[in-house]
């Protein structure tokens, strides 16, 4: 987690001084279980993005584009909405993904 | 210059309020404190100052509103005492860590039980850590300019953090005394306005106060307080000088009285300090090099500045109108032998814990404890480390 400020950056009191700065909040380590997108089973149905209770699903002119790992919590809910004939995404184990990858 | 009164602390801490003029005031009564506000209140129903003055159903709720109204933008006051410092706890807290100016008389009290109305320390030492400016007064004129200069500490943008001022309960809340108070302008200019930059009513420049704050970030927001709280040092003292200017009045961290030449000292806080003082003066006659240390700013703790002081002594008295139990001493006492702790001093550092629960202390027995020093001197043995003064056998 390079990206955290030290204290001499940040405002006093945990005051937060902008808006929508949710987003700056890498919440993705939280994560479990990654979801892996198969991008050649997709039919853009969007029921991911629909159901995704982050903002998670990144779609650009109507299609499905990938994840947004930063932010994906793991829960599963995408790949639980995902038409059983399509199958499109699968949950895999975050810690598996990460030493097979070395990341 | 100022006009001579004759007040109680209870209402120096008034008078001060209504000459300060803060935005919201938020209280709720409790002994010794209670005549206070009754004095503030007074005011505010006459139409003698503008105040929003919030009558809340406990202390818990008391901190609270002056919370969101100093996060509002508001310039905020409060007062309590024991019971209702403790139920204020949680968001005492609160105040220091959002960084709010609040300021707050403490009328000392014991924290029961069993059930006891009367001065000790135990309120105010419970709330040492929560981050707040911590002054003591000695007088009801101590206590009068104290709040005063508290509002401009507090706000001082190297700062931001609560302050509150002492007075001990009952000796000093409820005993007439003869005092200065300033002219209402006077105050007025001397506090000016409060300017905060990040306000939740700017709807200009939106602000968040009170995010959840996790492993990741709330660590760097302590460090903050830190060094807020190493800055509230040079700021009580540039706001003492400015204070003298226009009271002709000295402040400063702590009051050395006859620490020239002493041999032996006590360290005291609060009403004490006057009253070891007619000892010092009754002892300087017969010739004793005896000193008192009279210790104003307990947060943050002038730990250079004391050790720079205690030059020269040879046994020290630390008096504790409290006790931490189980503890080593009461907690002046370990925090000033923490302090000498590796400093070039090596003096022997005694501890009396006193006055629990309005127990008063006599002259007689400040004198027993500077013969208990000379003893240590003459002997070059400690008998007891931790003596408590006044209880009987």
């Amino acid at each position: 987690m390079s990206r955290l400020k030290g204290w001499k950056e940040i405002p006093i009191g945990g005051l937060i001084l902008e808006a929508g700065n949710a987003e700056e909040y890498q919440t993705g380590t939280w994560r479990t279980y990654r979801p892996v997108w198969d991008e050649g089973k997709c039919i853009h149905c969007l029921f991911c993005w629909i159901y995704c209770p982050d903002s998670a699903i990144i779609v650009e002119g109507g299609k499905m584009k990938g994840i947004d790992l930063e932010h994906c919590k793991g829960c599963g809910i995408c790949a639980q909405e995902c038409p059983p004939k399509v199958k499109a995404i699968e949950m895999a184990l975050e810690s598996k993904l990460q030493s097979e990858k070395g990341e | 210059m100022g006009k001579i009164v004759a007040l109680t602390g209870n209402d120096a801490a008034g008078t001060a309020m209504i000459q300060i003029r803060p935005d919201v005031v938020a209280a709720f009564p409790i002994t010794p404190q209670t005549e206070l506000m009754h004095k503030f209140a007074e005011a505010v129903a006459d139409g003698d100052v503008d105040t929003e003055f919030v009558s809340v159903e406990s202390e818990h709720s008391a901190m609270s509103a002056a919370i969101g109204a100093s996060a509002a933008g508001a310039r905020v006051m409060t007062a309590t005492s024991a019971n209702g410092f403790a139920l204020m706890w949680e968001v005492v807290y609160i105040a220091a860590s959002y960084r709010l100016p609040i300021v707050m008389t403490l009328v000392n009290r014991a924290l029961s039980g069993p059930i006891n109305i009367h001065c000790d320390h135990s309120d105010s030492m419970g709330g040492r850590d929560a981050g707040w400016i911590q002054i003591h007064s000695e007088n009801s004129q101590e206590v009068y300019d104290n709040l005063i200069q508290g509002v401009k500490i507090a706000e001082n943008r190297d700062v931001l953090l609560p302050v509150m001022v002492t007075s001990d309960g009952f000796i000093l809340s409820h005993t007439l005394e003869r005092m200065e108070i300033l002219d209402n302008q006077g105050v007025q200019d001397f506090v000016g306005e409060n300017h905060p930059q990040h306000t939740l009513l700017d709807v200009d420049h939106p602000v968040t106060f009170g995010p959840l704050d996790l492993p990741d970030y709330y660590f760097e927001h302590k460090r903050q307080q830190v060094l807020a709280m190493e800055q509230a040092k040079g700021a009580i003292l540039e706001v003492g000088r400015e204070f003298k200017k226009l009271s002709g009045r000295d402040y400063w961290l702590f009051e050395e009285y006859q620490m020239e030449g002493a041999e032996r000292a006590i360290v005291a806080l609060g009403s004490t300090a006057g009253t070891v003082k007619e000892t010092v003066d009754a002892l300087r006659e017969k010739g004793e090099k005896v000193g008192l240390i009279k210790l104003r700013v307990f947060r943050p703790f002038p730990k250079e500045e004391l050790i720079e002081a205690l030059k020269g002594i040879k046994v020290l008295a630390v008096f504790d109108r409290s006790h931490s139990f189980g503890g080593f001493g009461g907690p002046l006492f370990s925090e000033i032998r923490s302090a000498l702790y590796g400093s070039d001093l090596s003096l022997q550092v005694l501890n009396y814990i006193y006055g629990l629960g309005g127990r008063n202390i006599s002259l007689k027995e400040i004198e027993w404890v500077y013969s208990d020093l000379k003893e240590v001197i003459e002997t070059g043995k400690v008998r007891e480390r931790i003596n408590y003064l006044g209880v009987r056998g």
